[in-house]
């Protein structure tokens, strides 16, 4: 059944976008939209080391992404830059990085559109596993420290002082955004792996009123997106990346229409 | 961990600093069980920040803090939801714990905002907003509940009824209460022992030692007067055991 590329790139899609929907939430919420680039910026360089290493690129984008928010804890602890100066440093620093290093490694052929935008046919029955089982785990932490991450998105002071340990929810948290952007690199590409994290979030938010609510919207936008989106990209030729961001998109401008429509109503 | 004394939490001589400013320093008090402590003092005379070496929100203090209960409420002073979370007055009850649908209910019922149980949080008044945070507080049946400034905004009968409610609640759940006002006035009634703060520990007692204190007299001027007519009035008659009214 996986023989097919089609169908591999289908279940791989789905997975990633299971995973997305909710991470995609907080992303959101927390206004860590940037933070999500600065990751997937510098996974180009843990793709370089995958291949110079000859390691399975999510486990080495995964360590690279994760060192890269190491780095920017310690960066926002140590400097008086703000967070956004901090992060676009990282983010284009890291990037560049991994383009001189794929520079030099002459010898290896790298696809660099595939990277860049993701390639449907680059998934492997291997990814297929990593992606579902990956995304199960980050599933399962997400729902563990859900709680007290909720609430500390709420309100910080209220979490800590009602005993939820905020911080530590907030570093899984960080770990949780470098295993979603490692899992779904091959197939979303670096540079539209966030709008996959919060154009299906942002089109849940504008039609929902509780978390819960927009956290299942946010899902089902994000799985439709990778259907679509899967679809037009072998019907047009398509890089599958901008056609599952495109489908997200239409989504998006669907959900606006809803609340054009609800306010006339009210009036 | 003793409690022998029904100690829910005690500072001892605590203060912290922030970029080299101490915002309080060398703070001791301790809330107990079925117990009311006030603090009062003016604004910026480290209320906020007592309450919150209290809660353990502050963690590089100065001096100690002992807490012997996880299970705190607390209304924060100020708390602004972003509009970017969908959140409803339910699902913001259920925050930091889950907790049964008829005990929410009650606890909405009993500060008068039951009505409003499945509206945004984003569209609520500030009166009303403040009325939520304490039912929220109050619904997971701390043993420690710390409300700084919990009736900001809400009208003046509101105020008294829900001072009233919180008397009720320490009663009734036999919880410790740590509050913060600016006003002696309107929690003078409430309160078993009162800190006045300015920076440091102005002066403590009870509510009536305070009162009569020159230190307090000389923060708060006019108002202190006030309350002393206000509660050293003559008593004229003296209530006998059969609900007899005898006249001086």
């Amino acid at each position: 059944m996986f023989d097919d590329f089609f169908i591999r790139a289908l279940v791989a899609g789905l997975g990633i976008a299971l995973v997305t929907g909710p991470l995609g939430c907080f992303v959101v919420w927390r206004r860590l939209s940037y933070f999500g680039d600065t990751l997937a910026h510098s996974a180009l360089l843990g793709v370089t080391m995958a291949y110079t290493l000859e390691l399975n690129i999510a486990l080495s984008v995964f360590i690279i992404s994760s060192l890269i928010a190491l780095i920017l804890i310690q960066l926002q602890k140590k400097t008086n830059l703000p967070g956004d100066a901090l992060l676009g440093l990282l983010a284009h620093s890291s990037l560049a990085v991994g383009l001189v290093v794929i520079g030099f490694l002459t010898f290896i052929r790298f696809d660099i559109m595939g990277l860049l935008f993701g390639d449907i046919l680059a998934v492997t029955t291997d990814d297929l596993l990593i992606i579902w089982t990956g995304g199960a785990v980050i599933l399962l932490v997400l729902k563990l420290i859900w709680k007290p991450l909720f609430a500390s998105t709420v309100n910080y002071e209220l979490a800590e002082a009602e005993g939820l340990n905020p911080d530590r929810a907030k570093a899984i948290f960080t770990i949780l955004m470098a295993a979603v952007i490692a899992i779904s690199i091959k197939m979303v590409g670096l540079l539209l792996i966030t709008g996959m994290l919060i154009i299906p979030a942002a089109m849940a938010r504008n039609i929902s009123d509780s978390p819960i609510k927009m956290v299942i919207y946010s899902i089902i936008g994000g799985l439709l997106s990778v259907v679509l989106g899967l679809f037009s990209s072998l019907e047009f030729n398509t890089s599958s990346g901008p056609s599952i961001i495109m489908a997200s998109l239409i989504l998006f401008i669907l959900s606006l229409l809803n609340i054009k429509q609800s306010i006339k109503l009210k009036n | 961990m003793s409690r022998e004394n029904n100690i829910l939490v005690k500072l001892n001589n605590a203060g912290f600093k922030q970029n080299g400013k101490w915002l309080v320093e060398g703070v001791t008090l301790a809330v107990e069980k079925g117990k009311i402590v006030t603090l009062i003092g003016p604004n910026g005379s480290g209320k906020s920040t007592t309450a919150k070496i209290a809660l353990g929100i502050y963690k590089n203090i100065e001096g100690s803090v002992e807490k012997y209960t996880n299970k705190v409420g607390y209304v924060p002073q100020k708390i602004s939801i972003d509009w970017t979370l969908p959140i409803r007055v339910r699902d913001f009850m259920l925050l930091t714990e889950n907790i049964k649908e008829e005990k929410i209910d009650e606890a909405l019922s009993l500060t008068g905002v039951i009505h409003l149980k499945n509206k945004s949080l984003g569209n609520l008044s500030g009166g009303e907003f403040q009325r939520v945070l304490i039912a929220r507080a109050i619904c997971k049946k701390p043993e420690l509940l710390v409300l700084d400034e919990p009736v900001q905004g809400v009208d003046y009968t509101g105020e008294i009824a829900l001072y009233e409610l919180i008397k009720k609640i320490s009663d009734s759940l036999h919880c410790g209460i740590l509050l913060i006002s600016h006003d002696l006035h309107t929690v003078m009634t409430a309160t078993d022992h009162v800190v006045c703060l300015n920076g440091h520990v102005c002066c403590s007692g009870s509510p009536m030692d305070v009162a009569r204190n020159n230190e307090y007299k000389t923060l708060f001027g006019e108002q202190a007067s006030q309350i002393l007519s206000v509660y050293e009035h003559k008593h004229d008659h003296v209530h006998l055991d059969e609900g007899e009214i005898k006249k001086n």
